[in-house]
């Protein structure tokens, strides 16, 4: 089942011409990889998914069943405030807005899933620690603990490894390759280092000379052999 | 000091005061952590201008300033955003601009316009509209704080987050916006167009030392000026200090103990 269809998607700012031409799906239960050289307009392009940045021309097609508040998003850095007052649990809970609608407080249900969550990913003990105290794997964590308390579909991630080490980077593969698998939560990766290790998901999306062609992953690992 | 607060003026700076530093520190908390805190020096400047320019055209101050500094307002925002010149230097554009324009309109106006009080903020410049447009902003800062706190965390956490799960952010850049321009037009008069913006931003400092969470720097910022406001009153009433420099110092009083205190408590450790 296909969750969101591109078409002729063209990608820019003014008469900067970033992405000239993307055709690709997303179907469910993919983990699609995002690769391109920098500036080749990668996050351009999954901020047009998030409705972030309007195309320039083209469609991008939410299928049955899925909204934007079904999508969990990580953003690539943040540009923070270096004593920023924030919980972890604050910054958790924030993911569960999409799905507020008018409600003021956050619910026990709520409460509940920002815990569950905290714990699926090994960082309980940080709830209510200050976010700025944490180290850039421990916050990367949260991040997507953000993403994944409103129960997405689909999880999209913008270079979710930079700042982070070689073991935290490979801890943090094997979850998200988890959470594709058991929880059957599509994954939109995008990764800014080609190194073959980095592309973990059964498929690429890869720009090139500002076209952005779908590959399934061995098919385009094999064009290099 | 009982007897202060029998001068109608005193009671009508205090409400002010008091009113018109809650929703400055609430705003202020987003506008220091988002690093947009001196909008409000930059508002206050262009309100002073405002303020002369209406004594030189003939019309009330209050009601020509607080439109000019709302579109202000907007395209500092704007402008800001539009990252062709950096943020920070195009408000120190405006600000000076602002200054200038005001201090020479105050200049052709004549004798009759105290250039200090406008600068420098005077109790006796606090009249009863004053009272009920800062009861207004206050009520209106307030109530939006409680209901919709979540949302402007995740706002001022995380602005691509929030607009990415449908918080229309624009919304409340707006709000924000109008909520300085008012606070700064209407405690101009009693605080100074060189002083009002103190109140936008030492509250969230001292608030920042005190709490590791952003509900609770909330709190404390609203308490803080508050405190902050009546003490400088009350000194400078007893003193015959200036108000508004008075209140400032008062502030920064309470953000040097604070730092003392803590540096204390961390070394002890």
């Amino acid at each position: 089942m296909s969750l969101i269809s591109i078409h002729n998607l063209r990608l820019g700012f003014g008469k900067n011409v970033t992405i000239s031409e993307a055709n690709f799906e997303i179907s469910d239960g993919d983990f699609i990889c995002i690769v391109g050289a920098n500036g080749s307009g990668k996050t351009t392009l999954i901020k047009a998914i998030l409705g972030l940045v309007s195309p320039i021309s083209g469609t991008i097609r939410f299928g049955d069943g899925i909204t934007l508040t079904d999508i969990g998003y990580l953003p690539q850095e943040l540009n923070l405030e270096q004593n920023f007052p924030a919980l972890v649990s604050e910054v958790v809970l924030s993911g569960c807005l999409s799905k507020m609608h008018r409600r003021i407080c956050y619910n026990k249900l709520e409460q509940q899933k920002m815990q569950e969550v905290l714990r699926r990913l090994g960082i309980l003990k940080l709830k209510d620690v200050s976010f700025n105290e944490l180290s850039g794997g421990q916050k990367q964590k949260v991040l997507l603990a953000r993403a994944l308390v409103s129960e997405p579909k689909l999880l999209i991630l913008d270079e979710p490894s930079n700042n982070l080490d070689h073991e935290s980077r490979e801890g943090f593969y094997q979850i998200l390759t988890e959470l594709n698998r058991t929880k059957k939560i599509t994954i939109l990766m995008v990764t800014h280092d080609l190194d073959k290790k980095d592309l973990i998901g059964n498929k690429i999306v890869a720009i090139e000379g500002a076209e952005a062609k779908l590959f399934a992953t061995e098919k385009y690992l094999g064009r290099f052999k | 000091m009982i007897e202060m607060f029998s001068y109608p003026f005193m009671v009508r700076a205090l409400l002010v005061g008091v009113l018109i530093s809650i929703p400055a520190a609430l705003v202020g908390v987003s506008l220091v952590l988002r690093k947009n805190s001196m909008i409000g020096d930059g508002l206050s400047h262009i309100a002073f201008a405002a303020f002369a320019l209406a004594a030189v055209l003939g019309l009330t101050p209050l009601w020509f300033a607080l439109p000019v500094a709302i579109i202000a307002s907007f395209l500092i925002l704007k402008v800001g955003k539009s990252r062709k010149i950096y943020g920070d230097s195009l408000i120190a554009l405006f600000s000076t601009s602002a200054l200038a324009i005001g201090v020479i309109a105050i200049s052709v106006a004549g004798v009759n316009i105290d250039l200090n009080s406008y600068l420098f903020g005077s109790v006796l410049a606090v009249s009863g509209t004053e009272v009920i447009i800062s009861l207004i902003v206050a009520a209106i800062s307030v109530i939006l704080y409680l209901f919709l706190h979540h949302r402007i965390f995740a706002i001022t956490f995380d602005a691509d987050f929030a607009r990415a799960i449908g918080i229309k952010t624009n919304l409340y850049d707006i709000a924000f916006a109008v909520i300085c321009s008012l606070t700064v037009v209407v405690g101009m008069r009693l605080l100074g167009a060189l002083l009002i913006s103190s109140l936008i931003i030492f509250p969230t400092l001292i608030a920042m030392k005190l709490a590791r969470s952003f509900k609770w720097t909330v709190i404390i910022a609203a308490i803080e000026t508050v405190v902050a406001f009546v003490i400088g009153l009350i000194l400078s009433y007893v003193f015959s200090l200036p108000t508004g420099a008075t209140v400032v110092v008062t502030h920064l009083a309470i953000l040097i103990l604070v730092s003392i205190l803590l540096c204390g408590r961390t070394s002890k450790r």
